[in-house]
Parts: structure tokens; C-alpha cells; sequence
């Protein structure tokens, strides 16, 4: 990813940019007979989540950045990273060349408003006490970003915008179906201006023929308001469609990234193409269905080395000792596997 | 004889708002050892043409007509006691959420000890065996282990599995399984899949396997029975359904999956959203929606096989059109 970050800097400033992030749960600071006790194996060691571990990711300003992973790789953890919602352990995390954590308050605020987040809810993201127009306008009236008098029609072009009836403000999310009051969430994020949109499995809980109508609406925001995306789902078919590059994690590390075309055309990584190759298709009937071996280790003990050499058809030795590096292996792709330097 | 038939099943929910037609006279037939894959969106019928099966329909909801076969013999009207000796052993059903099979306060092996002793009179060591035999043949690694445990110490796609190895404990002639991989990724999603082609193939289960998910079945099913708003609107062969679509329905879902739309661009999509069942408009309830739909739609097509000659795929394929065509056409006509 290293490459890609310099060429960035001579073209333009990513619009969020994380190095060296990593994420643990569950750790607390122990009193110090605690700690010795721990050391030496008279206490249990705490148990931690290793959520995210040492991740870079550079988000460029108008790119739909899609993020795929299986439950539990860290997705989300990272999406709420780079949302502002979560301050992670170890890291840096950059918004329009800014490190967050020297920002003044106008600075930080203005930054937590130019990235917005779209949720996979749309049945628990959404207070059911309040009216559409009062969530959609909650935000705006808080902000100063529009006035008493104007925040009604303010309200009405934003449901506009995301596909609904400006007539939806004056009702509670519980009279919408699951792709209107996603779109009542879509309509949320747009009413602050943002710049990004991180959508965290937005669109995993709508029926097909919603899920299109969605999508399209997303491909659309993007070409009138510029916006920029990172694209976070465990459905590879939805990633191949909406995004520019693809980032595929496996237990809070990336393996494997690209041009959408590299990664789909030329997956590298063995992880990426075992995902790939168990994506249901259409025109291929009667198969038989393989099982992968073993399962997803647990983030609380995660095996040494690369993750994934437990489950992996090629691992080596090596493997099990040593973290394989990120490195580019063509123009826009890096993976992250010891296959490549045997080569 | 067939596994199931099915005639005329009509399910309806009596609200306080109105009745709701959830299954209005579905009809299909699923011979031994058959994959019916029935697709719809939520609100379509298909979970609760399953739960009708199973007689596990709740009030307000009743079955209010129709005939259900199974190898033979008549499943509505059948006191409980009879309809409880079939479910769980004849009959199994898998449920989206596997803690709608699991109780959460009790170990696997006590839950599964229960379940083979319901229908087998054996020791409880005998029926612990046969419990750790049907996990290890759900191609769980030491099911020893898994046995001991509660359901809130297994993950999703294990919880799952475990919930297909009851549902195949007493090797049922019949499995109604009800989106149950809907909620898992990818990879365990193939590893069930695995198992239970495997199972049904060794057992000579038929299955129906309920799903909002075409490629999912485009790999299991021999047949497809698409449903839209309580009717089934397209029925037949896995290649013909998918291959020949005639619903413009079928068409549209077919062609709403982003898998087969160019990268980068726009889906095409069905404009509107399925109709409220306790609104549901005169004729086909389709036609609000429908490219193709004129005055004649106002009044309800007929499930009927296609003329011959459109269709160069074997074996029978219905559709509930009156403008029924080709795939191809419909990606025109979508399209322009």
C-alpha cells in the first residue's frame, strides 16, 4: 500500500488515511501485583480482541473504496475508525491530511461531519419516537448548518434526494418498509453536506429487488454530490458492482488490495480466491458444493504467523512463523502472501 | 408417489386491519429426492407456505383451504398427536435463526438426546451416539466437545449446523429448510450446502430449500417455484426458469443481481415495492409495477404451462402471464 500512498501525495490528499491502526477490546490496565501475578501464570492473561491489527488504508477523495471481509475480520471496526466513531488503540488516522488527534474542536467537528455513516439497520438505526422530518433535521438545526424557518423545505429536499416522498416527514420510521427507512437513513447522512459515506453492510438486510433500487441510489449520490465511499459488505457480488478498489481483510489484517478488475480478474491472495470461488452464480447449476477446511479462528487467540495459513491449501513452514507483508505484486494490487517471493 | 403435493393451499392471517392472503392456492409437487428452491422477497408466502406444511401456523394466522399430501396421505384436518409423530421425524424443518431450534439453556447433547428419544424408544447413551454421529456427519470437528456445549458458546454457522444435524437425525423423507444460510458468510454457507447435498442425496430427502437468493439455488435445485404476493407466478426446471424466464417478475430479479450487471454501473432495477397483502390490487398483483401490464392484467392469470415451442428446456414450465416471454425480450424492453 506504500506505493500507492506516495503517488497520492503528488496527486492529491486522501480524504482518510489510516496507518498503522490496530484495535484490541477487552484490555484493561492491571495494578502492578496484577501484572506480575499474570507474568508469571499464577492469574490467566486477560482476554483480548484482536480486532484490528496494524491496518493502513488510504481513501482517495471521489473513489468507492470496498471493503470485504467474513464476520468478524474487523470490517466494521475499521469503517467506525474511519467514520470518527471509534479512536483506536494504536494508529494514526488522518482526515484531508489532518491527524485527528491535533485537530482544534471546529476542526474535528467539521471533519466528524464530512464523513457520515449509513448503517445496516434500518430497523434499530432510527429512533422510533421521533418524525422522519425531526430525524432527518435534527442534525442541520444542531449544526447552524440551516435556519428555523428554512429547515422544513431543508428536510424535504433531502428526503427528495434519497428517493422518498417529502410527505414521509410528518410520519414515524414505523409506517416504512425496510428500503424507505434505508433511505430515510440515506437521507440523514446527506442533510449534514458530507463529503464520504461509510456504508457498513447497508444493504445486506433488503430483499433483491430493493437492494438494486439502493445500490442505484448510492451510484447516483455519488455522481451528483461527488461523494466518496467506503463500501464495507461481505457480499463479494455487491463489492464487484459499486466498487473502484477492493480491500479483503481476514482477521484484522488486509491480505489483499486493488483495482476491482485485478482483484476480481487476478485475485492473488489464496484467501481471495477461495472467497471467490465460493460465490454462488447464477449459471452454474447442480454443483457440488465444497467445504472449505477448518473455521475462522477466533480473534482471541488468532495462529501465529499468517492468519490464514491454518485453512490455507499452500502453507509452507513459514507460514506459521512469519507475518507476511502487504507488498505490490502488479500495478494497483498488493497481497499479502509468501507465495509471492517463492516466485 | 410423490413426497408432497400440494393443491390449492391458501393460508390467510385474520388482523384486526383485514385478512392477509399469505398463501393464496399455491399448488406444486416434489417428487423423492427432489430440491424445490421456492424464491420470493419478504412478504411473498414462501415462509409460510413451509410453516403450513409443517401445521405450525399461528394464530391469526389459519389454512383456510387447499390439500397437502405427503407420501399419500392428507396433513390438514390431522389431530396433533399424528401431526407430532411426522414433525421432527417424517418431516423436518430448518429455520433462519437456528436459535428458533436450539434453547439456549440447554447443553447440545440434551436438546438432541430429546429429540432422538421423541420418536425412538433407546437408552440415552444409544441416542447421545447417534447425536455425536450426526454432528460428525454435519462435518463438525470434535463433536465430542460440541456436544458439551451451550448454544450461546458456538458460533452462527456452527449453531446452524447443529440445527440441521437434529433436522436430520431421523433422516426425514422431507426437509423444509427456510433461508437457513441467509444469515452466514460465504464460506460456511458452502460448507452447509456441502453437507446437505450430501445428505440428501445419500437419504433420498427431498427438500425445499426457501430463499430471497437465486444463485443459492441456481447450484441446488432441480426445480424453482418463484412466488410474488401469496401466488407462485413462475414454476419449473432450474434451466428453464433461469435460462427462459417468462414472468416479468422472474425477469426482473434475475436481472436486479448485481453479479450479472457490469461493474461500476447502474442495476436494473423493478421500480415500486410488493404490494401490501392487506391492499392487494384487483388482478395480478404484479402489474403495478409491470412494463408489460395493460387493462387485461385487472383480472388474475392462470398458472399455465407455457405454449410449446417458446421453450426449448424439458419438463414443464408455468407462468401466471398474460404477456409471458423470453428473457431476452425482457432485458430489451427493460432496458430501452
Amino acid at each position: 500500500m506504500n506505493d500507492t500512498v506516495t503517488q497520492a501525495h503528488t496527486a492529491t490528499v486522501p480524504l482518510v488515511e489510516l496507518r498503522g491502526v490496530s484495535q484490541r477490546f477487552g484490555e484493561r490496565r492491571d495494578a502492578a501485583l496484577t501484572r506480575w501475578l499474570r507474568e508469571h501464570h499464577v492469574l490467566p492473561q486477560q482476554a483480548i480482541t484482536h480486532a484490528l491489527d496494524q491496518v493502513d488504508l488510504t481513501i482517495m477523495p471521489g473513489e468507492v473504496l470496498g471493503l470485504v471481509g467474513e464476520s468478524g475480520c474487523g470490517k466494521s471496526t475499521l469503517g467506525r475508525i474511519a467514520a470518527g466513531l471509534l479512536t483506536p488503540s494504536e494508529g494514526e488516522v488522518r482526515v484531508s491530511g489532518k491527524l485527528l488527534g491535533s485537530m482544534n474542536a471546529v476542526e474535528h467537528k467539521a471533519a466528524r461531519l464530512a464523513i457520515q455513516m449509513i448503517f445496516q439497520d434500518p430497523y434499530s438505526s432510527l429512533n422510533p419516537r421521533l418524525r422522519v422530518g425531526d430525524i432527518v433535521g435534527e442534525a442541520p438545526r444542531v449544526h447552524d448548518l440551516v435556519g428555523r424557518t428554512e429547515l422544513a423545505d431543508y428536510v424535504a429536499q433531502q428526503l427528495r434526494r434519497a428517493g422518498l416522498d417529502p410527505a414521509a416527514a410528518d410520519r414515524y420510521p414505523h409506517q416504512f418498509s425496510g428500503g424507505q427507512r434505508q433511505r430515510i437513513g440515506i437521507a440523514r447522512a446527506l442533510a449534514v453536506n458530507p463529503a464520504m459515506l461509510v456504508c457498513d453492510e447497508s444493504v445486506a438486510a433488503l430483499d433483491v429487488s430493493i437492494q438494486a433500487q439502493v445500490l442505484n441510489l448510492f451510484i447516483d449520490l455519488r455522481e451528483q454530490l461527488n461523494l466518496t465511499y467506503l463500501f464495507i459488505s461481505h457480499d463479494l457480488g455487491v463489492i464487484e458492482q459499486v466498487s473502484d478498489r477492493v480491500v479483503v481483510m481476514y482477521l484484522g489484517r488486509v491480505v489483499e488490495s486493488g483495482a476491482v478488475d485485478e482483484i476480481f480478474n487476478h485475485p492473488n491472495h489464496p484467501y481471495t480466491q477461495t472467497l471467490l470461488a465460493e460465490i454462488p452464480r447464477l449459471d452454474v447449476r447442480r454443483r457440488r458444493f465444497t467445504a472449505i477446511r477448518g473455521e475462522m479462528p477466533s480473534p482471541l487467540a488468532p495462529p501465529g504467523g499468517c492468519h490464514f495459513h491454518p485453512r490455507c491449501a499452500h502453507a509452507m513452514p513459514r507460514c506459521k512463523t512469519e507475518v507476511p507483508r502487504l507488498r505490490g505484486i502488479a500495478i494497483a494490487h498488493q497481497s499479502a502472501c509468501h507465495l509471492n517471493d517463492t516466485l | 408417489m410423490n413426497t408432497l403435493e400440494i393443491q390449492g393451499l391458501q393460508t390467510h392471517f385474520f388482523t384486526r386491519d383485514g385478512v392477509a392472503p399469505a398463501v393464496d392456492g399455491v399448488s406444486f409437487t416434489l417428487g423423492r429426492g427432489r430440491v424445490l428452491g421456492l424464491v420470493g422477497e419478504s412478504g411473498s408466502g414462501k415462509s409460510v407456505s413451509g410453516f403450513s406444511i409443517m401445521g405450525l401456523v399461528d394464530p391469526p394466522g389459519r389454512v383456510v383451504g387447499g390439500s397437502i399430501l405427503f407420501q399419500g396421505r392428507e396433513l390438514l384436518g390431522l389431530p396433533e398427536s399424528a401431526m407430532r409423530q411426522l414433525r421432527g421425524n417424517r418431516i423436518a424443518m430448518v429455520f433462519q435463526d437456528p436459535m428458533m431450534t436450539l434453547n439456549p439453556v440447554l447443553r447440545v447433547d440434551a436438546q438432541m438426546i430429546e429429540a432422538v428419544r421423541a420418536h425412538r424408544s433407546v437408552s440415552r447413551r444409544a441416542a447421545r451416539v447417534q447425536a455425536r454421529d450426526a454432528l460428525a456427519a454435519m462435518g463438525i470437528a470434535s463433536p465430542e466437545e460440541r456436544l458439551r456445549a451451550y448454544p450461546h458458546q458456538l458460533s452462527g454457522g456452527m449453531r446452524q449446523r447443529v440445527a440441521i444435524a437434529i433436522a436430520m437425525l431421523h433422516k426425514p423423507d422431507l426437509i423444509i429448510a427456510d433461508e437457513p444460510t441467509t444469515a452466514l458468510d460465504v464460506t460456511i454457507q458452502a460448507q452447509i450446502l456441502s453437507e446437505v447435498q450430501q445428505m440428501v442425496v445419500a437419504h433420498g430427502t427431498s427438500l425445499i430449500w426457501i430463499t430471497h437468493d437465486l444463485s443459492v439455488v441456481a447450484g441446488l435445485a432441480d426445480d424453482i417455484a418463484v412466488m410474488y404476493a401469496g401466488s407462485i407466478v413462475e414454476q419449473g426446471t432450474v434451466d428453464a426458469v433461469l435460462d427462459y424466464p417468462q414472468h416479468p417478475y422472474t425477469a426482473g430479479l434475475i436481472d436486479s443481481l448485481p453479479s450479472l450487471n457490469s461493474r461500476g454501473g447502474r442495476l436494473r432495477q423493478i421500480p415500486g415495492m410488493t404490494p401490501d397483502l392487506l391492499n392487494l390490487p384487483v388482478g395480478c398483483a404484479f402489474a403495478g409495477r409491470c412494463t408489460r401490464a395493460t387493462d387485461l392484467c385487472k383480472t388474475m392469470p392462470a398458472l399455465a404451462p407455457i405454449s410449446a415451442g417458446a421453450d426449448p428446456a424439458q419438463g414443464v414450465h408455468l407462468v401466471r402471464c398474460f404477456y409471458p416471454g423470453r428473457g431476452a425480450d425482457v432485458r430489451v424492453e427493460t432496458a430501452a
